[in-house]
């Protein structure tokens, strides 16, 4: 017998208790949508109806700004930072008690694993409450000038692949400035946003100062563009980056952008190669790949090309791909069947191009949906799987012979979010980390995350920082 | 022969020192009657001595490995655990701090929720300080190169005579926060709210030894710990003769202690970050850039 037989050991769902249907969270409570269809959310593990939720039209996101800019108005903008850390210490708690709850709630919608959701998302996201509830009283130390004032009413746009994080990373430093949302999750994945409404409530958050707004494009595109909004913070896809850029021209709106990327994981000759491998499958395979800053491009020294190639097989042969509540799975599902087309469609074309496809021997499940890890070598420079983001777990891998082509390389691409470096010479990675347009740059390591530290793009991946005390500063008027 | 009453004869407790996460008697057996404002007997509490401070010291300096090494993180949830324990006896606060300071429970009241409010200030000071006070430098050359701060070792705290939380908190948490133990010398008068301190300290995931609780005389012990050559550090807050002052600050010289020297103090005045820069020492790391 050549690898173990895994008893499963899923997580139990009876912990969550989801509702049959949600409205809208709007000033405080949960309100029906006035002009807007339902729509189902369902679990891409098992294509099973989760719930039913409501579509926010443009009157309803009125009404969510509206209660906004009231409570910033009358409320949240005039308190005392002391109060407003406090509420968000009492966030940060109630997510830390009710964190297993969130985690499988987060499995279930999104399809990730629940080692990921309750070992990375949901430490995170109280982490990140915790970090910028210390903030709200002590704005005058952020560096962003002497007397620093929150903005106003925020629309918040953020992704199906982090829904609780993405969250998080939004509302707290927002928040913690004094400014009031009004939040849009993306339309596959509302549920932990909709039990995130519920924690306000229980933390005693005045009305209106988080507004949820379940919804599609339209639903955002009618936040973002409403005259009542000071600033548009926005994580997703460059395109819908770029209409919203497009759409705020000319207006005083203040915009954050944290878009795609194709990130450049640089292993050279001297690296740990163990170390370097787990590194890979973590960069690329973490989280299905839904990642924007997943290390999508290896780039390999051509000495170590074979080695690294087998080794690198050999581990993506132990990975396990299947239910996401199994503690055991490393693998989850595809978040949607939109997004397993795409990943499809681009990787027929990675071989039409010429590359060559590999993947580990798995067994799929036959309802949700499902992609195997998967790995493509001789890719050129010029190949789409060089240079889109597949958003999926697919590897693209080239080499290199000396460091300034694997900067060449790297730099080769219109994003700039991430990149990895993997080398024991230390000057190395520093020098590697100058050269680098990348807003972030992970030394033997790789999709490592922390409230304190900034993480944003270069060029088309995007503006602006979430994290640390630049994140603070997005939120801030100075 | 029992008789029959509604009056509950109270269960008195007796005060004694925070030393190593444990709540020893001096060793020297001694103790000293606290009144209350008005001359009232309150209690005995420990009257600690020169061994009794020494004892401290070691079981500070014990802790400040696992504490420093802690993350500020994990620091800001252990203090911010301190403000949750200490909302839960509010009320108890409120009666020691009245007591002691001769208030109107009214007045004591808003002294609990400052002492309360500013451990929640600094808890959330323990992850920010390295990136308000710390920098990366841009030197003229290929060269990575950064400044933390980092604790300085262990404090040594003459806590403030008058205010008995408030005044305490303001001088115990910047020391704390950032990796430093203590040891504490209370308010000679006024010390139950200390005590009580103390024993929300053993109850709130704070390790053993990282502050160390002493009852007595600052005066007395006060030279003890000024001369202490394991003592990196030392505030002279309730130290309130001129004279003494000047003593203790030439001892600690010995080995160059960081002073902070008595000043008048307005406790509910915003803090600041002079106490927590005080205890903290700047490391610049550099190393070189190249391929």
């Amino acid at each position: 017998m050549s690898r173990f037989e895994y008893a499963p050991a899923p997580e139990s769902r009876a912990i969550v208790d989801i509702k049959s249907s949600y409205g809208l969270f709007i000033n405080g409570s949960f309100t029906e949508a006035t002009d807007g269809k339902p729509f189902k959310t369902v679990s891409p593990a098992s294509e099973e109806v989760l719930a039913e939720v409501s579509e926010a039209g443009p009157a309803d996101v009125d009404k969510a700004v509206r209660a906004a800019r009231r409570a910033y108005d009358k409320v949240w903008g005039p308190m005392a930072g002391r109060d407003r850390a406090k509420y968000l210490y009492r966030i940060a708690r109630l997510i830390q008690e009710r964190s297993r709850e969130l985690a499988v709630l987060e499995s279930l919608d999104n399809g990730k694993p629940i080692r990921e959701s309750r070992d990375v998302d949901l430490p995170l996201v109280a982490a990140h409450f915790f970090y910028y509830a210390g903030w709200a009283d002590k704005l005058e130390y952020a560096g962003a000038g002497e007397d620093p004032q929150p903005l106003g009413v925020a629309a918040q746009v953020i992704p199906w692949n982090f829904p609780l994080m993405m969250l998080a990373w939004k509302i707290a430093p927002a928040l913690a400035a004094g400014n009031t949302v009004v939040l849009k999750p993306a339309e596959t994945t509302p549920l932990t946003a909709l039990a995130f409404a519920e924690i306000c409530q229980q933390a005693d958050l005045p009305p209106g100062v988080v507004n949820i707004v379940t919804g599609a494009g339209r639903t955002g595109q009618a936040l973002v563009e409403h005259d009542g909004v000071d600033k548009v913070a926005f994580t997703g896809s460059t395109a819908v980056g770029r209409s919203i850029a497009r759409s705020v021209a000319g207006t005083d709106k203040k915009v954050t952008l944290e878009l795609g990327g194709k990130a450049a994981n640089i292993v050279f000759e001297d690296a740990p190669i163990d170390q370097t491998v787990e590194g890979i499958v973590n960069g690329i395979f973490f989280n299905q790949g839904h990642v924007c800053c997943a290390g999508s491009r290896l780039l390999v020294q051509e000495s170590v090309y074979d080695e690294v190639l087998a080794r690198l097989k050999r581990r993506m042969g132990t990975l396990r791909v299947g239910d996401p509540l199994d503690k055991n799975t490393d693998i989850g599902a595809i978040n949607s069947a939109e997004q397993l087309a795409r990943i499809r469609e681009l990787s027929q074309v990675g071989e039409d191009e010429g590359a060559e496809r590999w993947s580990p021997e798995c067994e799929l499940p036959t309802q949700g949906f499902w992609f195997p890890p998967t790995v493509f070598t001789g890719v050129s420079q010029a190949h789409r799987i060089a240079r889109e983001e597949i958003f999926g777990p697919v590897l693209s891998v080239l080499t290199f012979r000396t460091p300034a082509e694997a900067v060449e390389k790297a730099n080769n691409t219109p994003f700039g979010l991430s990149a990895g470096v993997w080398t024991d010479k230390g000057s190395r990675i520093l020098w590697m980390a100058d050269q680098l347009r990348a807003g972030v740059v992970w030394a033997n390591t790789f999709n490592r995350f922390d409230p304190s530290s900034p993480f944003g793009g270069y060029k088309e991946s995007g503006y602006g920082r979430e994290g640390g005390r630049h994140g603070l500063e997005a939120y801030l008027a100075h | 022969m029992p008789t029959k009453s509604d009056a509950r004869l109270d269960v008195r407790k007796t005060y004694k020192l925070y030393v190593g996460g444990a709540f020893p008697r001096s060793e020297s057996g001694r103790s000293y009657v606290v009144n209350d404002a008005k001359g009232k007997f309150l209690a005995n509490a420990s009257q600690a001595s020169r061994k009794d401070a020494r004892d401290a010291v070691v079981a500070a300096r014990k802790a400040f490995g696992g504490w420093s090494a802690r993350t500020a993180y994990n620091r800001g949830q252990v203090l911010y655990r301190i403000a949750e324990v200490m909302e839960g006896r509010h009320d108890q606060f409120s009666a020691e701090v009245a007591a002691a300071e001769g208030l109107s429970l009214a007045k004591a009241r808003p002294l609990v929720d400052a002492a309360i409010d500013r451990w929640v200030w600094y808890a959330g000071w323990a992850d920010k300080l390295a990136q308000v006070v710390g920098s990366s430098n841009p030197v003229a050359g290929p060269y990575f190169d950064f400044s933390v701060p980092e604790a300085t070792g262990v404090v040594a705290l003459l806590a403030p005579q008058d205010s008995s939380l408030l005044g305490l908190t303001s001088v115990l948490a910047p020391a704390i926060v950032s990796g430093n133990t203590a040891v504490v010398v209370t308010s000679f008068e006024r010390p139950i709210p200390a005590i009580t301190l103390g024993e929300v300290m053993a109850t709130s995931d704070v390790p053993g030894g990282v502050a160390n609780i002493l009852t007595g005389s600052a005066t007395e012990i006060g030279p003890w710990l000024a001369s202490h050559m394991d003592v990196n550090a030392i505030d002279l807050c309730g130290i309130e003769s001129a004279d003494e002052a000047r003593d203790l600050e030439a001892a600690a010289a010995e080995n160059l202690k960081r002073v902070r020297r008595p000043a008048d103090e307005d406790w509910l005045e915003s803090p600041g970050l002079s106490r927590l820069t005080q205890y903290l020492e700047l490391k610049t790391v550099w190393h070189p850039i190249g391929v």
